[in-house]
């Protein structure tokens, strides 16, 4: 539901999520004082005591997992007030490109997209200390900083499995499916790319991977697949029972959920799974660059890993997984990741992934 | 000596320096400046040749189907790019004149012919500097060829850098070099200059009267120079010769008369009748005396003025100085039944123009006799002292008569009790001025008892 | 003593014969190093006065020649040069004194006396007067058995008074003679160098005798 709607075709569904902060939202734009024309989900003010500075931050990430983050940020600066502005990847990267919105801060998931942002020329160049203990993969230059890595997993309902083992790869996947047919028709659930941004990357950044995503997608389709907007969607369902596996889907939000239930789990897939990165950056138009230079440090800092990792539940930046995990993939940050953004590209990408999912 | 090389801005040796030093200086400037651009030119060909492949890369992928051309860019063609550098990647695709995707305001070439080879160039994109290259291919499109331009572009953030630290290290190669060439230039002008010290300091350690020719071996530049100044020195040599035999010719000339004249006029005192006559004869001999001790003092003060310039400083016995000028006097001593007390420390050796010195301890000694009163007693000293080494003489004469000493040791002037004694006045501007030569001390003070003591410290 | 003078210049060789004759010496004249040489090897001599500039070579070449020969004559050099280098080399090179042109007899003397007395070979000129005997080189009298001492101006008035016993000497001749002709002559003085010389001489028949008005004589009583 975070990462929900984006297109290139400007066409923007509103998740059901969406659609309940509705109210919020109106509200929200009562009081903006610089009121926008990107759609924003929701906003909040987090006010300091003796208030000097106020914070501007445009995210696309949901404010319960922002909120520890933002409070340990004012405990180091008690005088920023942070305006926490949260709205669809898609919307943001239109009101940073478009609109020229007044934020300090950008945060998203949407790795392709804030790539373009600084290939553009829309985001300004940060130096310190803490950025520059990141690791290489996981910045672009001197304007891009990751600060989680989320991987995108194979979920799947214990119900729903009926006693069949667990697929340890790709290629058992396919195997499993084609051999119960009937048992998983209608049973699989992954993401709609032509509606998720998130979805898009994760089936673009497959394809670079394997092969195996063509033939996997071949007998998805075969079988009715559900598609969702959002992994939240997906959890849901499975949760639910309506489906018994989800590919494809933020592992992140998936454990923090599946927690609560014993059915659902995540199937460790050996043969590759994909990271995504949350990455922040300093708009061009900022009219603050060096406080939310301290944003960026603070997100960048190593000791604020843990409680990324605890408080928040995103996995924080950590180069150890990547070694002692050879499957594990993080997306490269690069101009490759623009490739997918070519309109033709995307399109083509987006017709072959229809011929394999939507099988009349 | 070599101070003098250093700091003349007439130096040979500095102008050579001056002129490597600038060769030096030129040539690391070229090799910076070659070094840089050489650099600069790998740079960028290295860096189009990687964009040539990006380009390339997404026109191997074009074709043409049900009428339009298909553009698929392979991942790689922007990831390459990537690789390189964290530069921002722009690229344009057109179709017949016609963006079909990327940044439409990307500048690309205008009617140059690209279609035989990639084409290079550099422009202004969104502030930023930016390396393209256009390519150009056909595609049949329904039996029509359809000519696609594909341009990729990176902005040269890396590039610069790469030119940064190209300067650098081009710029640490060029001061290297200079300080290597500096070095190599200082030390070959100092053994290019080395002869004409050679030469110098052999003619500067001679001593004053050494008018050798110069045989030591020299480089065949200087020896025109070294010709030249042998014939100059044979020609002073034969001056002084002359010099030396017209002085000798000279003195001969004048001073064997003045002996007829002297001797002549004893053996008429001698036959003397008269007191008048006595008088007028002891009169001639005086004048006789007088004139004979003037030349030999100015003859001296000459020597001594001409000396002191280029001083042949040696280390010898004074001991023996002294007792050689003792020697020398004690006939004129006798004659007045002097008694000459010496108190010589046996063998002192000290530092000195044993000639300008013998002349110095000689007039002393002569000035003391001259002044003793008949049957008194000259005490002659030589000791070692903290300052280096005193000679002094005293003796128990008429003392100085109220003169200082300021005015006795001026050229010409005489004490003013003593116009009845032969003298030209200039015996003790002479030891002054030795003792001011060697740094030393001459002091000339009344006794006591009467009589004067002049104490030579050096 | 017998003089060899070496000497080119005709003057002076006149006046220096004529002037060491005054005082009883036997001078012979050489004009030329090859007349010196002839006279050395006809006769010796006490001393050779040699000039330096001669017509034939110069005097230093003959100095070394005589060296050489190891003729052991004295040689006194007579200079017209005086500068310091050249007083050190002609005794370098084996002059045993020098005397600069012009020059005091008194001086040339005393200087023969030295030299001769460094020597010491020379033979004794012993004049023997009134039951005393003067050695003028050593400058001593012996009356008896007693050596007595004599100061070099009681030595040089008992030579002049001895040189013509009997003879008249004025106080001027014997001041012009004792005193040099720079100093200021004080006949006075005179008198002082009598009284001495005469207690020199007590105990021998030699006496110095006052003659009223005109000056002194010595004579053997």
């Amino acid at each position: 539901m975070f990462y929900t709607d984006f297109s290139f075709g400007g066409r923007y569904v509103r998740n059901t999520y969406a659609l309940k902060m509705s109210a919020v939202w109106f509200c929200c734009l009562l009081i903006t004082v610089n009121a926008s024309a990107f759609e924003i989900e929701s906003e909040r003010l987090f006010e300091s005591d003796n208030q000097r500075n106020e914070l501007r931050i445009l995210s696309s990430t949901d404010l319960d997992y922002m909120e520890p983050i933002i409070r340990s940020y004012q405990m180091q600066y008690p005088a920023t007030s942070v305006l926490y502005t949260v709205a669809s990847s898609i919307e943001l990267y239109r009101a940073i490109s478009e609109e020229q919105a007044n934020y300090d801060v950008v945060i998203s998931s949407a790795m392709d997209l804030q790539m373009k942002l600084v290939n553009d020329g829309l985001a300004l160049e940060h130096q310190s200390s803490e950025v520059d203990a990141l690791p290489a993969w996981s910045r672009w230059g001197n304007s891009l900083f990751a600060f989680t890595q989320e991987p995108a997993v194979l979920l799947a309902s214990k119900r729903g499995m009926n006693g069949l083992s667990m697929p340890q790869n790709r290629k058992e996947l396919i195997e499993l499916l084609r051999d119960n047919p009937e048992q998983f028709n209608g049973k699989i659930g992954t993401y709609d790319i032509r509606e998720s941004g998130a979805g898009y990357l994760f089936a673009t950044q497959d394809s670079r991977q394997s092969d195996a995503f063509w033939r996997l997608s071949e007998v998805i389709g075969s079988l009715s697949p559900k598609l969702y907007c959002c992994s939240s969607a997906m959890i849901n369902a499975l949760h639910s029972g309506e489906i018994s596996l989800a590919y494809n889907v933020l592992g992140s939000y998936a454990s923090a959920v599946l927690d609560e239930s014993d059915d659902g789990s995540i199937v460790p897939l050996t043969d590759y799974q994909i990271f995504m990165l949350r990455t922040a950056l300093l708009p061009k138009r900022s009219k603050q660059p060096v406080l939310g230079g301290t944003f960026i440090d603070f997100l960048a800092d190593s000791a604020n890993r843990a409680l990324i990792d605890q408080q928040v539940g995103l996995p924080a930046i950590n180069g150890e997984v990547f070694n002692t995990h050879q499957h594990y993939r993080p997306i490269a940050l690069g101009p490759g990741l623009l490739v997918f953004l070519d309109k033709i590209k995307r399109k083509r990408f987006i017709k072959a992934w229809s011929d394999a999912l939507l099988q009349p | 000596m070599k101070d003098k090389w250093r700091f003349s801005t007439n130096s040979l040796g500095r102008r050579l320096l001056l002129q490597l030093l600038l060769v030096a200086a030129v040539l690391s400037a070229l090799l910076y400046l070659a070094v840089r651009s050489v650099a600069n030119q790998a740079a960028i060909a290295a860096h189009d040749n990687i964009l040539g492949a990006s380009a390339t890369a997404i026109a191997e992928q074009l074709t043409a189907s049900e009428g339009e051309v298909l553009i698929d860019i392979p991942y790689s063609a922007f990831s390459m790019l990537g690789a390189i550098s964290e530069d921002r990647v722009f690229y344009r695709i057109d179709s017949n004149s016609e963006t079909i995707t990327g940044y439409e305001d990307l500048p690309v070439p205008e009617e140059v012919s690209i279609r035989a080879a990639p084409h290079y160039y550099s422009a202004q994109f969104r502030d930023s500097d930016i390396r393209a290259v256009a390519l150009e291919r056909l595609i049949t499109v329904d039996n029509a060829p359809v000519s696609v331009l594909i341009s990729v572009a990176q902005t040269r953030r890396g590039q610069d850098a790469i030119t940064a630290r190209v300067a650098n290290t081009a710029a640490a190669l060029g001061i290297g070099f200079f300080l290597v060439a500096g070095l190599m230039s200082w030390l070959a002008t100092r053994s290019t200059v080395r002869p004409l010290h050679d030469v110098a300091g052999a003619i500067g350690r001679r001593g004053a009267h050494d008018l050798r020719d110069l045989k030591s071996p020299i480089p065949s530049e200087l020896a025109p120079l070294v010709n030249a100044l042998n014939g100059f020195i044979a020609r002073l040599r034969d001056t002084l010769h002359r010099n030396e035999t017209f002085m000798a010719e000279a003195a001969h000339h004048v001073r064997t008369p003045l002996a007829t004249v002297r001797t002549q006029a004893e053996i008429a005192l001698r036959q003397a009748e008269t007191d008048e006559s006595r008088l007028t004869l002891r009169s001639v001999i005086r004048a006789v005396d007088e004139s004979s001790r003037s030349a030999t003092q100015l003859l001296d003060h000459a020597m001594i003025t001409y000396r002191s310039d280029q001083l042949a400083l040696e280390t010898f016995n004074y001991s023996d100085l002294v007792a050689e000028v003792i020697r020398g006097l004690s006939a004129t001593a006798e004659l007045k039944d002097l008694t000459v007390i010496a108190d010589v420390d046996a063998n002192l050796e000290y530092a000195g123009d044993k000639v300008l010195i013998e002349c110095a301890l000689h007039n002393m000694v002569d000035n003391a006799i001259k002044y003793s009163t008949d049957e008194g007693q000259v005490d002659i000293q030589l000791s070692k002292v903290e300052a280096g080494i005193q000679f002094r003489v005293c003796d128990a004469g008429r003392g100085l008569g109220g003169s200082v000493q300021r005015d006795l040791t001026v050229r010409f002037k005489r004490g003013l009790n003593v116009s009845d004694i032969v003298g030209s006045g200039l015996g003790l501007t002479i030891v002054e001025h030795v003792a001011e030569v060697h740094r030393g001390c001459f002091t000339l003070i009344s006794r006591s008892g009467g009589g004067t003591c002049a104490t030579l410290t050096l | 003593m017998r003089f060899l003078l070496v000497e080119d210049n005709t003057d002076l060789a006149n006046s220096v014969s004529a002037r060491l004759k005054l005082d009883g010496h036997a001078v012979d004249w050489a004009a030329d190093l090859r007349g010196a040489d002839g006279c050395l090897a006809g006769a010796s001599y006490d001393l050779i006065l040699l000039d330096i500039a001669l017509p034939d070579g110069d005097g230093r070449d003959f100095l070394a020649r005589h060296r050489a020969m190891n003729r052991d004559t004295p040689i006194i050099v007579m200079t017209a040069r005086n500068a310091v280098s050249d007083r050190v080399k002609l005794l370098d090179s084996g002059a045993d004194d020098y005397v600069t042109k012009p020059f005091d007899f008194s001086e040339l003397e005393a200087r023969c006396r030295a030299v001769l007395r460094r020597r010491g070979g020379a033979a004794r000129n012993v004049v023997s007067f009134g039951g005393m005997e003067f050695d003028a080189l050593a400058a001593q009298l012996t009356i008896g058995n007693e050596v007595r001492e004599l100061r070099n101006r009681e030595l040089r008035l008992l030579e002049i008074l001895l040189s013509s016993p009997r003879s008249i000497y004025s106080k001027a001749q014997l001041c012009d003679r004792l005193f040099s002709y720079s100093e200021a002559p004080s006949e006075n003085a005179i008198e002082v160098y009598v009284g001495r010389l005469r207690k020199k001489l007590e105990g021998s028949n030699a006496r110095i005798e006052t003659v009223r008005g005109v000056g002194y004589r010595i004579i053997d009583q």
